[in-house]
């Protein structure tokens, strides 16, 4: 099953360098946002992933924190573009 | 009958990467912020609803917490993106090509006739 990991892994790490360049050169901090929700659910299926391939029962934890935090980051900076902060 | 749920969870994870791929492919090629949000946020939320399904399948035994991400991916993503189109509106973000048609704007409006009624 090493295939699967190793084609899955390389589809996240081009995502991963799709969204930041969008996170880098967006022209609108909308844009800067939009791209930083995708990485940080890209990240949150490649923390559950790397859980699998290592055996390590905690890692999936640090994926459902990290999509709670992910999550709220984006709410918070939405209503403060928003102008309601 | 193991060994089948786990090629079946093998299969989700590698569906959820190409979801996953081609949502970033969204991100970085489409023109404007609101085409942006559609395509990253639909096509991400299926990738990983479909890779972290696949992880618990792999793996029964996290089946249940895999299943709590899910539930969690499920109902806050499409918050997260409806806030983000609603902040990107009212920032005055225009959409790249012009809409003849803005029923946004008109509910906005009468909200505000309303406010003053009341």
């Amino acid at each position: 099953m090493t295939f699967v990991f190793v084609f899955a892994f390389s589809l996240i790490l081009l995502g991963l360098i799709l969204s930041f360049i969008r996170f880098v050169k967006g022209p609108s901090s909308a844009d800067r946002v939009v791209a930083l929700d995708t990485m940080s659910i890209i990240a949150t299926s490649a923390f559950a992933l790397l859980a699998l391939m290592f055996d390590r029962y905690i890692y999936i934890d640090i994926a459902l924190i990290y999509a709670v935090l992910g999550f709220i980051g984006v709410i918070v900076i939405a209503r403060y573009l928003e102008g309601a902060l | 009958m193991m060994e089948i749920l786990q090629y079946i969870g093998y299969v989700a994870i590698i569906l959820g990467s190409i979801f996953l791929f081609l949502g970033a492919l969204g991100i970085y090629r489409m023109p404007d912020v609101y085409n942006r949000l559609q395509a990253g946020t639909k096509a991400s939320t299926l990738g990983a609803m479909s890779m972290i399904f696949g992880v618990g399948l792999v793996n029964p035994e996290w089946f249940f917490k895999a299943l709590i991400i899910v539930i969690f991916i499920a109902i806050a993503n499409p918050l997260s993106s409806h806030a983000l189109a609603r902040a990107a509106y009212r920032a005055k973000l225009g959409p790249f090509f012009k809409n003849k048609i803005d029923a946004y704007e008109q509910e906005i409006e009468n909200e505000l006739k309303n406010e003053k009624k009341d």
